[in-house]
């Protein structure tokens, strides 16, 4: 029994990923060593061979996504884990995945940046490159854990949504994610949702890899399973041939972008803290909403009101609900571990009225609670 | 062959895709012919074909065939296949490069196919340079050819694509041309056969680019150099030596060594026993 099903225990974020992955259904790993995503990859090396499933060191990063769009076209799920550098190296992978409409789930565990910047430390420097890494217009989903059991549930999520939408989804936990070490309680095993992609029923002559539904998402065959298709990155009509027909191009690029932004209600995971009744909310991903949290109970003892509004899923971003629920306030603070990337968004959701603040740190190091405890108090 | 579906309707796209993208006297279009005859030798079903590619004029092959087909990004050709054949070891992977392709940015890919021995059949079309972007000098390019970015001539020493697969430890290696299709289709039926990582060079003019560039005629001419600058090694036995302006011809690597599919079944077995034992 690999994942105690029902159990509490201490496990690591990175731990709790590869074991979210084996309860996910995970067929095949390919992988490149980088930290701090590294034991994702160590863990699933020791377990996958026990379950007949497939895990493979590739030569590069490029090598690794490439490898995982091949085995999942070939019927078995996908994961692959990386950071930063590394992911840079994957969003030709990526772009080609959302292209042709491949689903897989892309670990980037974030370190500092750019370059080979901090190895060892945290950062969430990759969200903006996790929504526009790769080149063109594309479709992107991508979830920020903020702890050692979300590791292990959006992990599941991850694959879910990725066979539920046809597309590659990105999880975005930071490093100190990655490596803390929690004591969580495992679900029982019938309380797993597993996802699966519908496979075609149709006679083979009438398949179409890229069919016209109402959710914009269609069956997809195997390789070897009788239904012989094309696939390619070039712009493609909707039996996967290359195609510079506009009626064909526009089609698949609407598809692209309407599976994702007509199905908003089915991604859209925020978690609100008396938002309704402050007027100053802090607004926090990842590992930076727990301070938020710490900062609003420091400041509830202080009889200082604020509310905390977390994004689970960071793409597509939450637009309505942000509008909804923070164009009114005073104060927005939005602590990152970068030099500001999703405070562009909450402020293109909110109107001018509204004082957006940012709170940043690039040094490696967790936004304390004390620190958001400050930036509130000078508002206050 | 007695009467049997012709070849263009079983394995082509027939109806569908064609005509094809690729120039008048473009060799490519003679290695797609040797493929489907030697597919047709294997006898393999359709169903559980995969052909590969990456980007380029030969990477364009998979539209026009009725297998399994995936036309991947430049040079990945090799690490997509990877996945497939892992998770289905039971397809046909094969896998249709250019010299750009394979050697330059898929350099690193191959050379590690061919060190883990992957099963899967790569057939590099080797015309000299980039085509379908013009005409650029490519690993392969001749020291002292013009290319469209070698306007003064190509400084740099071409890859030895046979030797390079020989010493990355590709289970078979073999060269042939565009003008010896007997030959060709004999070395493509036996790459298929052969288990682990194989690979045929196919040597075949680009009249549109390399050709003009370098003044070597038509398809014609060029095809008459691919006959008269090339000796198979048979022919070799009876010199003495390699004519330094010959390229030989022929199978080079022909080794019994176990493919990594085999050897990532292997792994599982042990890996349970191990567990079991522990347990």
């Amino acid at each position: 029994m690999i994942i105690p099903w029902g159990e509490t225990r201490l496990v690591q974020g990175n731990e709790a990923v590869a074991l979210g992955a084996i309860a996910a259904g995970i067929d095949f790993f390919a992988g490149y060593p980088i930290t701090p995503s590294t034991e994702i990859a160590e863990i699933l090396a020791r377990y996958l061979p026990l379950l007949d499933k497939k895990w493979i060191q590739m030569e590069d990063e490029i090598a690794s996504i490439s490898a995982l769009i091949g085995a999942r076209l070939a019927g078995s799920k996908s994961m692959t884990a990386t950071s930063g550098p590394g992911f840079s190296l994957m969003q030709e992978g990526l772009g080609y995945a959302c292209m042709t409409e491949v689903p897989l789930v892309l670990v980037n565990v974030m370190r500092g940046g750019p370059s080979t910047g901090l190895p060892t430390q945290a950062a969430q420097g990759d969200v903006m490159q996790a929504r526009w890494g790769t080149h063109g217009d594309h479709p992107v989903i991508a979830l920020a854990p903020c702890n050692v059991k979300e590791c292990f549930e959006l992990t599941i999520r991850a694959f879910n949504l990725s066979e539920q939408f046809r597309t590659p989804v990105i999880l975005l936990p930071d490093e100190v994610i990655g490596h803390m070490r929690e004591r969580i309680q495992f679900p029982r095993e019938d309380e797993l949702y597993v996802e699966s992609m519908p496979v075609p029923d149709v006679p083979v002559e009438w398949y179409q890899h890229y069919h016209e539904t109402a959710t914009n998402v269609s069956p997809m065959a195997s390789f070897g399973s009788g239904y012989r298709y094309h696939v390619t990155g070039l712009t493609h009509d909707v039996l996967g041939f290359p195609t510079r027909k506009e009626s064909e191009v526009n089609a698949k690029m609407n598809r692209l972008k309407h599976k994702i932004t007509r199905q908003l209600d089915q991604l859209e995971d925020v978690r609100m803290h008396d938002v309704e009744d402050s007027s100053v909310v802090i607004f926090a991903y990842g590992s930076v909403y727990r301070s938020a949290l710490a900062a609003q109970a420091i400041l509830k003892k202080k009889r200082k009101k604020v509310g905390v509004f977390r994004p689970v899923t960071l793409w597509p971003f939450p637009d309505r609900t942000v509008k909804e629920n923070l164009d009114e306030k005073d104060v927005v603070i939005v602590p990152e571990l970068n030099q500001g990337q999703i405070i562009h968004e909450v402020e293109r959701m909110t109107r001018d009225s509204v004082r957006v603040i940012p709170l940043h740190r690039v040094d490696g190091y967790e936004i304390t609670p004390e620190e958001i405890v400050n930036a509130v108090m000078e508002v206050l | 062959m007695a009467a049997t579906i012709p070849y263009e309707y079983k394995y082509l796209r027939s109806k569908k895709r064609f005509p094809h993208v690729w120039c008048p006297g473009c060799g490519i279009g003679i290695v797609m012919g040797s493929i489907v005859r030697s597919v047709d030798a294997m006898q393999w079903e359709l169903d559980d074909i995969v052909m590969v590619s990456g980007i380029g004029c030969t990477s364009r092959m998979p539209v026009y065939v009725d297998f399994n087909t995936l036309h991947t990004t430049h040079g990945r050709s090799l690490a997509f296949g990877t996945g497939v054949k892992m998770a289905n070891p039971d397809l046909n992977v094969m896998a249709v490069m250019g010299d750009g392709d394979s050697l330059a940015i898929g350099g690193n890919h191959i050379i590690h196919a061919a060190r883990r021995n992957i099963d899967i059949t790569a057939i590099i079309v080797n015309n000299n340079n980039y085509g379908m972007t013009g005409g650029q000098f490519s690993p392969t390019t001749p020291e002292s050819a013009k290319t469209s970015t070698t306007p003064y001539g190509m400084i740099e020493p071409g890859f030895d694509v046979c030797k390079l697969m020989d010493g990355a430890g590709a289970s078979f290696v073999a060269r042939g041309t565009v003008y010896h299709v007997t030959e060709l289709d004999n070395l493509i039926q036996k790459a298929f056969r052969k288990k682990g990582f194989s690979v045929v060079e196919v040597l075949a003019p680009c009249p549109t680019n390399f050709g003009r560039a370098n003044r070597q005629g038509g398809p014609v001419e060029m095809m008459q150099l691919l006959k008269d600058n090339t000796i198979n090694t048979s022919q070799l036995k009876a010199m003495k030596s390699i004519p330094e302006d010959k390229v030989v011809r022929g199978i080079f690597v022909d080794r019994d060594s176990v493919s990594y599919g085999e050897r990532y079944r292997n792994l599982c077995e042990k890996a349970k026993k191990t567990a079991e034992g522990k347990a």
